[in-house]
């Protein structure tokens, strides 16, 4: 079994290697530096960090102001938060200013658990798709949450970056993380699973057993889904005979959605999404939750065995 | 009849250049035919003040790492924003009356495009939060800059304003200063009418802020204050300015239909008249 680590945990231990290396970088807050770990930068440069107390609006708002003065300015809170209750500060203060602010959120998705449906977030990746400067990554696991901050920094302009709550377990053998570049994990030629977060270990156990019933899937990390890599999912989508995007998010305005743009011109193939299906969550157990909302390796597998088996113009 | 002093001279000196803006504000919108002619001109002496006589800037360095800086959180009286930024020397005076159009630099609302602005705004409630992040980075560079945030009386109805104001008395930013244009008239109505902000004085005291309070059309009383902010140490200062809206032109005094409507072609010219003078 792979090691699980908690992203969050990854994400405090990459600011202090980021507050190391540059005075520039401030960290702020909004009352849960404990569970988004911004504590563990508070402890170590206790003056470049600011608590906002339960103010995210005023969290964003600020950090654009910081950002304007030459900061590059890390701004967290759950996944909820971050980007509903201060969607307005992030896209008029932040976001058309392009200013140098990596909002980092996390608790996203239904895997927030027992907090239930006010604290999962099914419906940020949509909200922040559409702001036109917004740069998005869902990194799968620990280690490419360490790469997602250390990215985040190289490109200027404001970033979406979406962890979980819950450990998640390293996937082996990835390969180099480029950010905008899709990571082709299992290459396959009958249907190709495209699937970020939480959902790209879901898609390996889906293609795994998807061979045993004489199907071969291809398993695509698009880490990066803004900018969406376009190319690499287009080249994937002429080969197979169809897709499944998953996602643990609203079918609505995420991955799938970005996916179904850049294909539906290009190589219009079947394409199955595996997401919260317009509904909002509940209280649960994670792997409840998962199952409640259809999004196990089991579904991914089903979902695959339709559009490969869907007759094709 | 006794000369005047030199101090006398510079506020005659100020005066004038505020008609001055005055009249380039009712031109611009005048021209671009839509935009908020009146807390522009309720606001114009007080930032005429600012920018002529306290900040420290330069209009051929707009990026200058020292600088003073200026936000305009109510964004939509950019026109006086603009018309003192082009008087100062950041730009032309004919690409005023570029405002509104396709292409300009100079938006409806203000946006980074426009040299000496470095923060876009419109959406109301944000900018004393940017104000707050600007204090806090030249705390953390040790940099003396000071900076200044023009508000809307009816914008101080937006929550956001709130948690700001507590976090800047939370950490202290004695170089932050906020101006309240409280000229009494918001979009549909009066302030009192669509939505109570009194008593202004105390709530802004009980958020830990040092307040002032003048006539925003008097020069002396306008400079005295800003000096008076200067002063004061561990606490964020807000200038509450007793304006008129539409202030200069007779016809938009205390008018709410002028917030967000230009004057028409005879209107503009009445005004120009008016100010003239």
């Amino acid at each position: 079994m792979a090691e699980a680590l908690y992203q969050r945990d990854i994400y405090g231990q990459a600011l202090v290697e980021l507050g190391k290396q540059d005075e520039n970088i401030v960290v702020l807050d909004a009352d849960l530096s404990g569970s988004t770990r911004t504590s563990v930068f508070a402890r170590e440069f206790p003056h470049r960090f600011f608590n906002f107390g339960v103010a995210e609006q005023n969290m964003m708002a600020t950090a654009a102001g910081l950002a304007s003065c030459g900061k590059t300015v890390f701004a967290s809170t759950f996944a909820m938060f971050a980007s509903g209750r201060a969607w307005d500060q992030v896209r008029n203060t932040v976001s058309y200013n392009n200013f140098n602010v990596k909002i980092v959120a996390t608790h996203a998705g239904v895997t927030v658990g027992p907090d239930g449906a006010s604290h999962q977030a099914n419906e940020d990746i949509a909200l922040m798709r559409i702001i036109p400067t917004m740069h998005i990554i869902v990194p799968c696991d620990g280690p490419q949450t360490r790469e997602a901050i250390m990215a985040s920094v190289k490109v200027p302009g404001p970033f979406y970056i979406r962890l979980g709550r819950s450990k998640v377990p390293t996937i082996e053998q990835k390969g180099a993380f480029e950010f905008g570049k899709a990571q082709i994990l299992i290459e396959g030629k009958d249907v190709a699973i495209i699937a970020c977060g939480i959902m790209v270990q879901e898609a390996l156990t889906a293609a795994k057993n998807l061979l045993q019933k004489g199907i071969k899937a291809a398993v695509v990390n698009v880490h990066t889904i803004k900018p969406l890599d376009e190319q690499a999912i287009i080249s994937v989508a002429k080969q197979v005979k169809g897709l499944v995007v998953c996602e643990e998010h609203s079918i609505m305005g995420g991955l799938a959605c970005g996916v179904e743009e850049a294909v539906s011109s290009a190589c219009p193939i079947p394409i199955s999404r595996i997401g919260i299906k317009n509904r909002f969550g509940q209280s649960g157990e994670p792997a409840e939750l998962l199952k409640e909302y259809q999004l196990t390796s089991a579904d991914i597998e089903n979902a695959a065995v339709h559009v490969y088996q869907a007759p094709h113009p | 009849m006794a000369a005047m002093t030199q101090e006398e001279q510079s506020i005659k000196e100020l005066e004038a250049t505020a008609r001055k803006i005055r009249l380039l504000i009712i031109q611009m919108l005048g021209k671009a035919g839509s935009g908020h002619p009146g807390g522009s001109l309720s606001s114009t002496d007080l930032i005429t003040a600012l920018y002529f006589r306290i900040l420290r800037h330069n209009p051929k360095d707009p990026d200058w790492a020292d600088r003073d800086r200026f936000h305009m959180s109510k964004g939509h009286c950019c026109p006086l924003w603009y018309a003192v930024l082009s008087t100062c020397g950041y730009f032309p005076q004919e690409k005023l009356w570029t405002l509104r159009k396709l292409g300009s630099f100079l938006q409806g609302h203000p946006d980074r495009r426009t040299p000496g602005v470095s923060v876009a705004s419109g959406s109301l409630g944000q900018g004393l939060s940017v104000g707050l992040g600007m204090s806090l980075a030249a705390k953390l560079d040790r940099r003396d800059y000071r900076v200044y945030v023009l508000l809307g009386d009816g914008e101080i109805q937006e929550g956001n304003i709130w948690e700001a104001a507590m976090a800047a008395n939370h950490y202290k930013c004695d170089n932050l200063c906020a101006m309240l244009d409280y000229n009494g008239c918001q979009i549909d109505g009066r302030v009192e009418e669509v939505m109570k902000i009194e008593p202004v004085v105390p709530k802004w005291r009980s958020f830990g802020w040092h307040t002032i309070e003048i006539d925003g059309h008097d020069m002396p009383q306008i400079l005295q204050a800003y000096e008076e902010a200067r002063m004061v140490k561990v606490k964020p200062t807000i200038i509450i300015a007793h304006t008129i809206k539409g202030k200069g032109v007779s016809f938009m005094e205390n008018a709410v239909d002028f917030h967000g409507r230009a004057p028409t072609k005879e209107e503009t010219e009445k005004a120009l008249k008016e100010l003239e003078g």
